[in-house]
């Protein structure tokens, strides 16, 4: 690039218009999240300036105004916990009575009359926020990272869901990325974004396992790759269990341990946030080392605690074996035996327990893969598989329900009509009838779930097929098709089959959001348009101005001779005021230091070009000169 | 289009499983929906609708018993549906002597031995089919279906009370 393409930096609103965007893969973890971008085949974690690629999955509002995540809002956590958010993918699509105590107290204020048939909405920073908004706010800051770091504007993405996650949890996912400004190209499950990621780097062929323990799930998926091919063929889970539930246990014992020295504590909220905290960083240590310790101050009273890596293993062994359990029943579901395994592959910060590593190793009969960083391999799945989505590719991802679908029948029995594991996209109907004679409606109950009553599944939709015309009861044939997607989304529609009544709807999950909620939170975001656009426009600026340092740069190597001594000091000063500007967040000031720059080396630019023009010329008759002129 | 069509596959009562893979990644690459991302609405959802079938073919014709009954159905012998009462009274008593036998087994290597009967009588059963079809005997194939899929069911609740033992164990 030559010196001359310095931009007016006034006038370059905006520098990429007309290039095509990128996709990038992203991680939303309960724990951390991550960005990724996949070229040719090579995934990389997109890192921010300190180097990090995790951005944990904390979202603040603090007093002072706007909103920060990641590290910043971690430090608002201790600073105002109640103005901050951790592990909000844990209630997505989720109803108050899913929700997790430590000591009977909440980390988190719930909004009142919310989550009873609805998603639950968590009062944050004095206002009442969904986990859709909350996680949008993650996504956000996801783009904005990749954005800065490939210097491109970013619309697209694949975003990694656990394989367990609901309907409800899926399409909550889906809105809080259209909150954020991307555009889905598809739902990917970790397990199987992990297996791409193992795959493709290894050219493996056979079977393998995933055992994804994160923050707040679990996944366990068994694969089969062939050339190319990432064929599920079981998966199994439970969206609710994970890392989090060993920090519970370690933040309960210490509560318990603090009572019994005599110290009365009134746990409210804060003091469950800084038990947590305390507990995560215990549970760490606890991973390379055999004891660990921590002091815990509540309302200034301090207390020590010290937690042997037995006592730990005690905690969480129920956890853990509910894990294997799971694993088990779903090689059993595939027809396999644990020592066809070729492999397993470990995924989620969670695997790093030892307890986990060993119990994982003895069911499979052989030691565990992690050659692959299991906190970044789910994003470099994701980001292989935007690319082969947007740039076209030859793998094959053929993906399963993780849940059985069905209806309510008679008795409040559940009717499967797509069976769990059931490659994916499907579309399965069955058919019903009256059961009165006269009856012009049915109500239809659409569950999710493995076992037999509809109590004990989720619920994901009521509707009803009205004006079915008066028959006996039994003559009436109404097919109800259920329809999956690619992203694993439930579409549920209705027929009565002797008149051609017809019904169809798209499944909105009774947690699901509505559209005044969805609205609303699209207006909110528009709100914070402007911290967004202004984060952007620095992002903007200081790319921009670091590409005009590098062409300054390569122009001075080049050309540095024609300038006098004076004037190559002056350029060196103004090249050293924007080094400096580009290191600060005031983004008018780079803009002044780039335009002081390149009026400085105005007068270099145009020797460069003349001399550029004699170089061209040199050497050239006139009569070749016209014909040039003329190309 | 029937299933074995579909995945270009000759119909027939037994299918080797690499040749039914093999034709359902083959035809999974031409129509998954992740290679119509970028295309317009129609194709893609042309795309879907091929996809869902593909995926329904094969997973009828991959499991032996669904494939069986399946290739039944095009040979004009329907099934009652799943939960209907067995109307066969040498299966009923078979199936009651062997839940009763399950609801007794206290530990899990009784379990085993009785799904492993299960298993092997399920293979004889579908071995035996093939010369029932050259007979064209459709009352014999309709009643070994349904033998067949009983012992499905046996074999699955056999599972159930195995996990449920160990637990208990544990």
């Amino acid at each position: 690039m030559s010196l001359l393409e310095i931009h007016e930096p006034g006038e370059t609103p905006l520098p990429h218009a007309g290039e095509a965007s990128l996709a990038v893969g992203i991680d939303l973890g309960t724990t951390n999240s991550v960005v990724a971008i996949a070229r040719e085949g090579v995934p990389a974690a997109l890192h921010d300036e300190a180097g990090r690629a995790l951005v944990p999955s904390v979202v603040a509002y603090p007093d002072a105004g706007g909103v920060v995540v990641g590290d910043e809002a971690r430090l608002v956590m201790v600073r105002e916990p109640r103005n901050a958010i951790a592990s909000i993918k844990r209630l997505m699509g989720r109803g108050a009575a899913d929700l997790h105590t430590v000591a009977g107290v909440l980390p988190y204020e719930v909004e009142p009359g919310s989550g009873q048939t609805d998603m639950v909405k968590l009062r944050i920073g004095g206002k009442p926020r969904s986990p859709v908004e909350i996680s949008a706010e993650i996504l956000k800051a996801l783009r904005i990272r990749a954005e800065a770091a490939l210097d491109k504007p970013v619309e697209r993405a694949v975003i990694t869901v656990p394989a367990y996650f609901d309907d409800a949890a899926r399409t909550a996912t889906r809105d809080a990325a259209r909150v954020a400004g991307l555009e889905v190209l598809r739902l990917v499950n970790e397990p199987t974004a992990a297996a791409l990621a193992y795959g493709l780097d290894k050219g493996s062929e056979g079977l393998y396992a995933v055992y994804d323990l994160g923050g707040g799930t679990f996944d366990f998926s068994l694969l089969r790759l062939e050339k190319g091919v990432f064929q599920v063929l079981a998966t199994g889970g439970d969206a609710s269990l994970g890392g989090d539930d060993f920090d519970r246990a370690i933040a309960e014992r210490m509560l318990d341990e603090r009572k019994r020295d005599g110290i009365a504590d009134e746990i409210d909220e804060p003091a469950v946030k800084t038990a947590l905290a305390l507990a995560r960083q215990i549970k760490e240590q606890l991973s390379d080392h055999g004891q660990a310790s921590g002091r815990l101050e509540l309302a200034g009273k301090p207390s020590f605690h010290a937690i042997g890596r037995p006592d730990f293993e005690a905690m969480i062994a129920a956890h853990v074996a509910r894990t294997v359990d799971i694993a088990g029943n779903v090689l059993a579901d595939a027809g396999v035996a644990a020592p066809d395994v070729q492999g397993v592959v470990l995924v989620g910060g969670s695997t790093r327990v030892p307890l986990v590593r060993a119990r994982v190793a003895d069911m499979i009969g052989k030691p565990a893969l992690t050659d692959i960083d299991p906190d970044e391999v789910v994003a470099l799945g994701a980001a292989l598989q935007a690319e082969a989505l947007t740039g076209g590719g030859d793998t094959l991802l053929l993906d399963v329900t993780p849940l059985s679908l069905g209806l309510e029948t008679m008795g409040g029995i559940v009717e499967k009509v797509v069976p769990r594991n059931t490659p994916i996209p499907v579309q399965l109907a069955q058919e019903f009838t009256t059961y009165q004679d006269g009856q012009t409606a049915l109500a239809i109950h659409v569950v999710q779930g493995e076992r037999e009553m509809v109590g004990d599944c989720r619920s994901l939709a009521r509707f009803e097929l009205s004006g079915i015309p008066p028959m006996t009861a039994g003559a009436a044939r109404i097919r109800i098709s259920f329809a999956v997607d690619a992203d694993g989304l439930l579409t549920v529609s209705a027929e009565e089959r002797t008149t051609g009544v017809a019904q169809r709807i798209e499944v909105k999950p009774a947690y699901g959001l509505s559209h005044e909620d969805m609205a609303d939170m699209l207006y909110d975001s528009l709100d914070n348009a402007e911290t967004d656009m202004t984060q952007r426009l620095l992002a903007e600026s200081r790319v921009e101005a670091r590409r005009n340092l590098l062409a300054l740069d390569a122009a001075l190597a080049k050309d540095g001779t024609l300038l006098t001594v004076e004037e190559r000091a002056t350029i060196d000063e103004a090249r050293a005021r924007l080094e400096t500007a580009i290191a600060g967040d005031d983004r008018d000031e780079i803009n002044a230091a780039a335009e002081a720059l390149e009026a400085q080396s105005k007068p270099f630019a145009e020797r460069r070009m003349d001399r550029g023009i004699r170089d061209a010329l040199s050497g050239l008759s006139v009569g070749e000169l016209e014909s040039r002129v003329g190309e | 289009m029937d299933h074995f069509a579909r995945l270009g596959l000759p119909a027939t009562l037994d299918v080797d499983a690499a040749t039914l893979d093999g034709a359902y990644f083959a035809a999974q690459r031409q129509w998954h929906p992740d290679r119509f991302v970028a295309r317009p609405p129609e194709e893609r959802a042309k795309a879907s609708t091929e996809a869902a079938a593909l995926n329904d073919a094969y997973r009828t014709l991959k499991n032996p018993l669904s494939r069986a009954v399946y290739f039944a159905g095009l040979h004009g012998v329907e099934l009652p549906g799943d939960g209907q009462t067995i109307d066969d009274p040498e299966l009923l008593m078979e199936a009651m002597e062997a839940r009763e036998a399950l609801h007794e087994s206290a530990t899990a290597e009784a379990v085993d031995t009785l799904a492993a009967r299960a298993r092997r009588d399920m293979e004889q059963a579908l071995a035996g089919l093939g010369t029932l079809f050259l007979r064209h005997d459709n009352a014999a194939i309709r009643k070994a279906l349904l033998r067949l899929r009983y012992l499905d069911k046996f074999a699955e609740e056999a599972r159930a009370r195995r996990t449920n033992l160990q637990r208990v164990k544990a």
